[in-house]
């Protein structure tokens, strides 16, 4: 089952995924990196997003397992 | 064999210097070019070479550095200030930034949203009462990003003239390098004594945020100059190439006021096809690196010639066309790696409510001078339009 990993170590807090998919991604309001709302894609459209959001974070901070 | 001077002129202004279009798609993707500091730097154009290097830590922001790549024969005033955000490299650019990031949550940014909308509202009030035509530049486009930068920093009310009449200074291209000198000085002079006062008295602030959690004074200092220079005229400037654009498509135009919601996808295209700030894009190599088979030292000064890789083919799909529905958010205007854009969901915002409020309250807003005989900002390091005359039809 494909799963979003998101590492605030590496996340920049660009907000690239939360504008992306709000539903799977939040920032935290401390120091604005990724939080995670929903690590499993709910449908294939979610998953798209995702891949997308992996594709454009900066810091790539995010991945998806296989 | 010396390498050719770096060209910047745009023959088209959403399209790069065919130079820069011939080096990405050469055999390498990578050229060198010769900057008018004199100094000869690798030029990058794919988006592939230019995400790998901005993600890369061989590569520094260290702006101080005597290789970094310089636009200008006059050196930049590094002594006035500590190193900034934007110059810093890991490990210390990472505390820096999450000291600060969450001052530019994306929740954070609606959450500006009313105060934005109500500065924006009284500028095209004043712009309404006043003459036809009349430039949109210095009537809208400087102010309004300059106003919301000084209200989430904490500048008072009272100041912000003082505030952008030094902007200004530092921004226009008459103002000789003393006269830029001394804008800078005079604005880190206000800033200090402006943080100095919120350290006496606390305030509920981004400086008076940042001061409470214990950062020290001078880095507040060099963080709350960086904030104020670099979300001014770039987002300036994207104002005013998005209302030329917009101008010039009537339909689309049209659609956009029908449904707000194609306002944010077409605020991104507009960013891409643009890529205003690319040459900030730049850095200094610090080991040796391959890119692209060509083999990059330590101590080269690097470009991303992020406006070619913008309009990369092997990117986007009719990468030359500009398409206001296309919403793709993989393109390097707000860079890519650790120093993104801090302020890009800032101006996004500024963008979007500009956009959605003035062709709402002007729908009759026309240029007073053709859109090919704007003066561009062919010779600057942030592209943009100079002047910006526009007029409109009296209510009916
Ligand atoms: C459309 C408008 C804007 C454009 C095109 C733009 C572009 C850029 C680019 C290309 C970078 C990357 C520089 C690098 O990699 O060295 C950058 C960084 C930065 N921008 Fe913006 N910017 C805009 C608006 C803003 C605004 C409104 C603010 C803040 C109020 C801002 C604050 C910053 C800061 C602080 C950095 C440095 C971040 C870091 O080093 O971690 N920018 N911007
Ligand atoms: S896009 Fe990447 S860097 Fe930006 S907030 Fe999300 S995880 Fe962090």
């Amino acid at each position: 089952m494909t799963e979003i990993v998101a590492d605030a170590g590496r996340c920049v807090g660009a907000g690239q995924c939360v504008l992306t998919d709000p539903d799977a991604f939040d920032q935290s309001d401390e120091d604005g990196t990724v939080v995670l709302l929903q690590a499993v894609p709910a449908d294939d459209e979610a998953l798209k997003r995702a891949q997308i959001a992996v594709e454009i974070c900066p810091s790539r901070a995010l991945s998806l397992t296989d | 064999m010396t390498a050719p001077a770096l060209q910047t002129t745009r023959r088209c202004p959403y399209a790069p210097p065919d130079e820069h279009t011939r080096i990405r798609d050469s055999d390498s993707g990578i050229s060198q070019v010769t900057l008018p500091s004199g100094q000869v730097a690798w030029a990058m154009g794919r988006l592939e070479h230019i995400r790998a290097m901005l993600t890369d830590p061989r590569f520094s922001s260290d702006r101080r550095h005597p290789n970094f790549p310089r636009f200008t024969r006059e050196q930049p005033a590094f002594d006035l200030m500590r190193p900034s955000l934007i110059q810093l490299d890991p490990p210390d650019h990472g505390p820096a930034r999450k000291a600060v990031v969450g001052e530019f949550t994306v929740r954070r940014m609606a959450g500006l949203r009313p105060r934005i909308q109500q500065i924006v509202g009284e500028h095209i009030d004043a712009l309404l009462a006043g003459p036809r035509p009349t430039d949109l530049v210095q009537a809208l486009s400087l102010p309004v990003p300059s106003l919301v930068i000084c209200e989430q920093l904490g500048v008072p009310y009272g100041d912000h003239e003082f505030f952008q009449r030094n902007s200004s200074a530092l921004l226009s291209r008459t103002t000789t390098p003393e006269g830029r000198r001394q804008a800078v000085t005079n604005l880190r002079d206000y800033l200090r004594e402006l943080i100095a006062a919120k350290t006496a008295d606390p305030a509920d602030d981004l400086l008076g945020r940042q001061l409470a959690q214990g950062s020290d004074p001078e880095d507040v200092l060099s963080l709350a100059f960086l904030l104020l220079i670099a979300g001014h005229e770039t987002t300036a400037n994207m104002i005013s190439l998005g209302v030329v654009t917009l101008l010039e498509r009537p339909g689309e135009l049209a659609a956009l006021r029908e449904d707000p919601a194609r306002t944010l996808p077409a605020i991104e295209e507009l960013l891409r096809v643009y890529t205003i700030a690319e040459f900030a894009n730049s850095r200094v190599a610090i080991e040796d690196v391959e890119i692209g088979g060509v083999t990059i030292r330590a101590g080269d000064p690097v470009l991303a010639l992020s406006n070619a890789a913008n309009h990369d083919p092997s990117a986007f799909d009719e990468a030359e066309e500009i398409k206001l529905d296309r919403g793709a958010r993989n393109h390097v205007a707000f860079g890519f790696g650790i120093h993104q854009c801090l302020g890009q969901n800032l101006a996004r915002m500024e963008l979007q409510i500009v956009f959605d409020t003035l062709f709402r309250r002007i729908p009759t807003l026309r240029l007073a001078t053709p859109a090919d005989a704007l003066p561009y900002k062919n010779d600057a390091f942030v592209y943009g339009i100079h002047e910006l005359p526009v007029t409109w039809e009296d209510p009916a």
